[in-house]
């Protein structure tokens, strides 16, 4: 490398830098509201409806909730983000606890929202139900052999040695079932069903779809899914020989979890922002639901069809606390009982 | 020593010179000094945050365990990419059998392929519900034993054919790059061609190995995604295992120290590997190491080995994913998706200005290195390699929160709004987090070739007057040249693939090839994610083409010169 061709590789990096600062890449908003989304399901659709319908302008960045969140605080009040949407209701308890939004006063959510699906303080507000619960293969599965008050307990039943498959520690939707069941039995309960599932030497899967393929392979007989991914490898693939069995339904109900939003402390216009939520709420239910197969959580709104098939169940109710704070204890359950 | 051959000065190292006369120098020390700062601080911010919680919260249960998996791992992983690597360097260097010429630099291409995609493509075929253990169960029953597929070996099985490359080039390199001379006097003092091999060519090329290895065990150390398809828990599963399920950013910068720690004790152990030896190469022309032919069978037999990694490492994975990308095609009825084109500009522009940063740096660095001398330039050197080992979306956070702390600073000193600009998630911000994470591998490639200079050479154009600026445009940089060609391509395939700290500071309207992948991948469309994931490969493929180019056209020039 002659003087030249380093004076030119200098050159040339600041020229692009100034391209990519000149093409509005470095920073800059462009719409009236800024979402900040850890869910990714075709936002563009319901958000464009709703542009349709308001005029006031929509644009998002996905990412990681946890990750997002820091960045909310990093931004302080300074953030572009005037929604901040995310999965899982333990962190939208989180990101209350943290500061980072604003409490909203709301007939209209009120109304639309049930009570455990959205925050005392009007911080944040479920929008979109998924529910975890038993899914077997038909074939090697009478589901007369479910536990009906306690089914999720009782796959640690010695019947069920090498049939279970179960997604991983490392997964929000095993930390919150098992937050839930420590809310529900106390900790020492709530161990001895993980030492018992893990004791049937359930078999650890990396993703849902993994899941239902390995169940409908018949190399698991009965495994925990999302209802929302059995609909969606049904509607793919109609013959896939997995069944649903709502879990616990004359016990506390199926565990379900939530999407939700709420409106950034630092947010610059959040009286639109406020309005998105509540559009999202009502009018737009079907519109944010239906694409990814989940429940609305508005009782006025109709769950699509393929799940309305699945027929309706009954809910344990949504303790967010409860997930949020106990998310920690059931890690560290997760781990004592040797579940990978 | 005079002559052609090695100056091995293993008693008395030299670090540069030592400090005498001229302006320069000190100013040439202030310069890496500053450059480590730049790099270390949002790393330092993190440490920082971890060391002043310990104690708030009791280390996360297993953590042994997570630490001896990590071990495991990386020495495993090391192995491995040793074996695959370095075996295959030596065959093409060593040997000319069948399509030896385009399979050294076919050989390289699996660094295109990420470790997430590779482990998923594997486990995609080799998993319950794939098509082999399928066919097992049709042929042999339902109950035919198969081996753990999501384990410990079957990930550094994954890993070592997608990180080989590191090996393989850096050995090669240095293969290549010894000189002629001190082959032939090997030669001429009457050892045979294996001993001399053996005794005189490997020894040599042993700081290429460290620091091939070094970056391969680092880049393991990091890796969240593939591990967990593997049910591999490491620290850095820690990391995320803590930060996400107990919602405290805090432990989890605690357990981002120990992945820092490890980093440590991998640059400490590739110093150790190296030994105190400094091989200097001087010039001497001969006819060097001549690759000997291997005739019927076993060329054949060579050939069919090179094939093979190249097979598992990139041709079975790049076509698994065409399948899914026709297949996806044909269901949906679109061929291309309008974005394909926006989102390969954007990754390969971010790219191509990190590759660029990272060796401009790198070079300058290593030269202040050699012309300041001193301790303290050679240990802030070292400080700028350490962003490689910490995970992407630590760098990411160390970064917002560097920038925040500017802000703050700027809106006190009467700024109104202070940055803002860069507060809010930037370019900029990604650039300066790539720079961070991604220095050492082009520092090591650069260094790797800067050290084959020996100090009289800088020691002559200094004592001749030549001005330290002058001496890094004529002498250290172009003889630098073979690790900057390295060091371009491996920063802009690491920045290509890179996605954590794109995903944490982008601003809105920025998507690049691996957000996309991933948002797909997340919710489990992996069909659907096969179309930008060969983006990422198509992406990472042509800097390997531009130095493939290259590098044949260099040694065409060194051939035509002996």
């Amino acid at each position: 490398m002659h003087p030249r061709p380093l004076i030119a590789a200098t050159a040339g990096l600041t020229v692009l830098t100034a391209a990519l600062t000149g093409c509005g890449i470095i920073g800059g908003q462009s719409a009236d509201l800024q979402i900040y989304s850890a869910r990714h399901y075709d936002l563009e659709g319901a958000f464009g409806q709703f542009t349709d319908e308001t005029g006031i302008t929509v644009e998002f960045i996905s990412g990681d909730d946890a990750e997002l969140l820091e960045r909310l605080k990093a931004e302080g009040a300074d953030t572009p983000a005037d929604i901040f949407l995310t999965v899982d209701a333990g962190n939208l308890w989180n990101a209350a606890r943290q500061g980072e939004l604003a409490e909203l006063d709301s007939p209209v959510l009120e109304d639309a929202v049930p009570e455990d699906l959205r925050d005392a303080q009007g911080q944040w507000y479920g929008l979109a139900m998924r529910a975890r619960t038993v899914t077997y293969n038909p074939d090697a599965v009478d589901p007369a052999e479910f536990d009906t008050t306690e089914t999720y307990a009782g796959l640690a039943d010695p019947k069920w040695k090498g049939r279970l498959c179960m997604r991983d520690a490392t997964s929000a939707y095993t930390q919150s079932l098992v937050a839930s069941l420590i809310d529900l039995h106390g900790r020492e309960e709530a161990l001895k069903i993980v030492q018992g599932w893990v004791a049937n030497d359930v078999e650890i899967m990396g993703n849902d779809v993994l899941l239902l393929e390995a169940i409908d392979a018949g190399s698991c007989d009965v495994g925990i899914n999302n209802h929302y991914y059995l609909a969606r490898t049904l509607a793919e693939n109609p013959d896939l020989n997995v069944d649903l069995f709502w879990a616990s339904q004359e016990g506390a109900g199926t565990h379900v979890n939530i999407s939700g939003a709420g409106v950034v402390e630092g947010s610059d216009n959040a009286e639109d922002a406020q309005r998105l939520i509540e559009w999202l709420a009502t009018d737009g239910q079907n519109a944010f639901v239906d694409g990814n197969h989940e429940y609305p959580v508005n009782p006025a709104a109709a769950p699509e069809p393929l799940i309305a098939e699945f027929g309706e169940f009954k809910r344990m109710p949504l303790n967010a606390e409860a997930y949020g704070d106990l998310n920690a204890e059931a890690v560290d359950l997760l781990a004592e009982a040797g579940y990978k | 020593m005079t002559g052609t051959g090695v100056l091995a000065e293993a008693r008395t190292p030299t670090r540069g010179l030592r400090r005498t006369s001229g302006a320069g120098r000190p100013a040439w020390s202030a310069f890496v000094v500053v450059v480590a700062v730049l790099v270390a601080t949002p790393v330092l911010a993190v440490v920082l945050d971890g060391i002043g919680s310990v104690g708030d919260t009791a280390p996360p249960r297993g953590i042994v365990a997570m630490v001896l998996t990590t071990l495991a791992l990386m020495v495993g992983v090391a192995a491995g990419t040793l074996l695959v690597g370095g075996g295959l360097a030596w065959l093409v260097t060593a040997y000319r059998f069948p399509l030896r010429n385009v399979l050294v630099w076919l050989l390289v291409l699996p660094l295109a392929v990420p470790a997430y995609i590779l482990g998923f493509v594997f486990l995609s075929v080799f998993d319950v519900s794939g098509p082999v253990q399928s066919a097992l169960r049709a042929v042999l029953g339902p109950d035919v034993w198969v081996p753990e597929v999501r384990s410990l070996p079957a990930a550094v099985l994954v890993m070592s054919l997608s990180l080989y490359p590191y090996v393989y080039l850096l050995v090669r390199a240095a293969l290549i790059e010894q000189s002629a001379g001190t082959y032939d006097a090997a030669r001429t003092l009457g050892a045979g061609r294996g001993r001399t091999l053996r005794r005189v060519l490997l020894p040599l090329a042993r700081p290429s190995l460290a620091a091939g290895l070094s970056l391969v065990m680092m880049e393991t150390l990091t890796d969240f995604a593939t591990v967990q398809y593997f049910n591999v828990q490491t620290v850095s599963v820690g990391v995320y295992l803590v930060w996400k399920g107990t919602f405290d950013f805090h432990a989890a910068t605690q357990l981002a120290v120990l992945v820092l720690l490890f980093a440590v004790a991998v640059l400490t152990g590739e110093r150790a590997l190296r030994g105190r030896a400094r091989y200097h190469q001087q010039g001497g022309r001969g006819q060097g190491l001549q690759p000997e032919r291997l005739r019927g069978a076993r060329g054949w037999a060579a050939t069919a080995l090179c094939i093979a990694a190249l097979a598992a490492g990139f041709l079975i994975p790049v076509l698994q994913l065409l399948v899914w990308a026709v297949g996806e095609a044909g269901k949906s009825g679109v061929l291309t998706d309008p974005r394909f084109g926006e989102y390969l500009v954007s990754t390969l522009l971010v790219a191509s200005v990190t590759a660029v940063a990272c060796v401009v740096l790198s070079v300058a660095v290593g030269h202040a290195v050699r012309i300041s001398g001193g301790r303290i330039a050679a240990s802030a050197a070292q400080l700028t390699t350490f962003g490689y080992a910490v995970p992407g979306a630590v760098v990411g956070i160390g970064v917002l929160i560097a920038f925040a702390a500017v802000d703050t600073a700027l809106e006190r000193a009467g700024v109104p709004g202070g940055t803002g600009i860069l507060v809010t998630g930037s370019v900029l911000g990604i650039l300066y987090a790539y720079v961070i994470r991604f220095l050492a591998p082009a520092y090591q490639a650069v260094d790797a070739s800067l050290a084959k200079i020996p100090p009289t050479v800088t020691f002559a154009a200094l004592s001749l007057g030549a001005a330290p600026r002058r001496i890094l445009a004529r002498v250290h940089a172009p003889l630098a040249r073979p690790g900057v060609a390295v060091a371009l391509m491996l920063v802009m395939i690491d920045a290509v693939k890179e996605l954590p700290i794109v995903l944490l500071l982008r601003p809105f309207g920025f998507t690049t090839a691996s957000v996309w992948v991933y948002e797909l991948a997340r919710e489990n469309f992996w069909e659907k994610a096969s179309l930008p994931a060969l983006v990422i490969v198509t992406a990472a493929i042509l800097p390997v083409v531009v130095l493939v180019r290259q590098a044949r056209r260099a040694e065409t020039r060194g051939r035509a010169a002996t």
